[in-house]
């Protein structure tokens, strides 16, 4: 086996949302041939999928969409970026201006501090939040419908 | 955190998985080859992203299985450097803290990239930082179980691929009495201590790094 071009291995890097919904297909196909997945030779597969998913799940990636990603990187076009810290404040949405510095190199220097926050705007509209973390603040009008509260 | 990886490989499939379509065989083969599987100086491999390039499929004599050459391209787990990542704190020790994010284990975080001031709490097997305000000191304990958040600094990849027979070793080898230590230890251990083929270090001397819970109000 080889890699092609092994000093430039990477052909393309992926968000943690292509990763997710590609584990989440997979599952989906390997439910519906339930036949061998529990074979010797897919126990590794298995534990992968189910770690990476359960990893995956619990970060901003399991509530974006194709839709919300080209949106997202179209609404930072202006801020001239890199690649790497779009791909980060994707993965991570970012909610304080700390955050924000840990993401964005020499963010100082970059932007000044109305930018920082105008960032941490765009993020929190375009990219879906967790809505438990949502209730917990009611300050934003944006409205959870039909949200349980025990 | 994760990348696509074009890799060429020839794959078998034995005759009893001829009735089986050619692009899933091949799929599954691959799957069960690499996944959850270092390679080296490219990182874990997790799933097959797509096939390629389907080479003709070949029989050689005294095979009954085809051979097929592959070009595919695999996701791989592989943080770039100075990447933020989060995880959970796995345990401590005198090496520093190591983290885990469930399908990745092996991430350590050296004393010396730990918030300074740090200590190690002997009795509880702990780091903690010593964080000074006006108030006074308070010691933040790093435990078991807590998310952490980390910038990536190094990656350690490590050949564990099978060594030939040991060339010229002092002592004569495989004496089952013999202990985990090595004493004149030879390039590669003779496979008592399982090395890690693919370690990243980490660091969380900066603000906003460290437990989740430290900086969040």
């Amino acid at each position: 086996m080889e890699i092609l071009n092994p000093k430039n291995a990477n052909a393309a890097m992926l968000s943690n949302y292509e990763v997710f919904k590609l584990l989440t297909d997979l599952k989906e196909q390997r439910k519906d041939s339930g036949k061998n997945k529990h074979s010797v030779g897919q126990q590794n597969l298995n534990t992968i999928m189910y770690e990476t998913l359960k990893y995956l799940s619990k970060t901003p990636c399991s509530r974006q969409s194709p839709e919300i990603v080209k949106e997202f990187l179209t609404t930072m076009m202006p801020h001239k970026l890199t690649k790497a810290e779009k791909l980060q404040l994707l993965n991570h949405r970012p909610q304080t201006a700390v955050e924000m510095q840990l993401l964005v190199e020499e963010s100082e220097e970059r932007l000044s501090e109305e930018q920082i926050e105008e960032l941490i705007q765009t993020v929190a509209d375009v990219l879906p939040g967790d809505p438990e973390q949502e209730n917990a603040a009611p300050a934003d009008a944006e409205m959870d419908e039909g949200s349980e509260q025990s | 955190m994760f990348v696509l990886v074009e890799m060429v490989d020839t794959v078998r499939i034995p005759p009893w998985s001829f009735q089986r379509q050619l692009n899933d065989a091949i799929a599954e083969e691959l799957n069960k080859k690499l996944a959850n599987k270092v390679v080296y100086k490219v990182g874990l491999c997790i799933c097959l992203y797509d096939i390629t390039k389907l080479d003709d499929s070949y029989i050689f004599p005294g095979d009954g299985a085809s051979h097929t050459k592959v070009h595919f391209r695999y996701v791989v787990f592989h943080p770039f450097l100075d990447e933020i990542l989060i995880g959970k704190i796995k345990y401590c020790s005198q090496e520093g803290v190591h983290v885990t994010m469930g399908f990745f284990d092996d991430i350590l975080i050296p004393p010396e990239s730990l918030q300074q001031p740090a200590k190690f709490d002997e009795a509880e097997q702990v780091w903690l930082w010593e964080y000074e305000t006006d108030e006074g000191a308070h010691d933040l304990y790093m435990d078991q179980g807590e998310e952490i958040r980390f910038r990536v600094t190094d990656e350690v990849f490590v050949d564990t691929s099978p060594t030939g027979p040991a060339t010229a070793t002092p002592d004569t080898p495989g004496q089952p009495g013999q202990p985990g230590q090595s004493t004149a230890p030879p390039a590669e251990d003779a496979g008592e201590k399982k090395e890690a083929p693919y370690t990243l270090i980490g660091t969380i001397c900066e603000p906003g790094l460290g437990l989740l819970s430290w900086w969040n109000n």
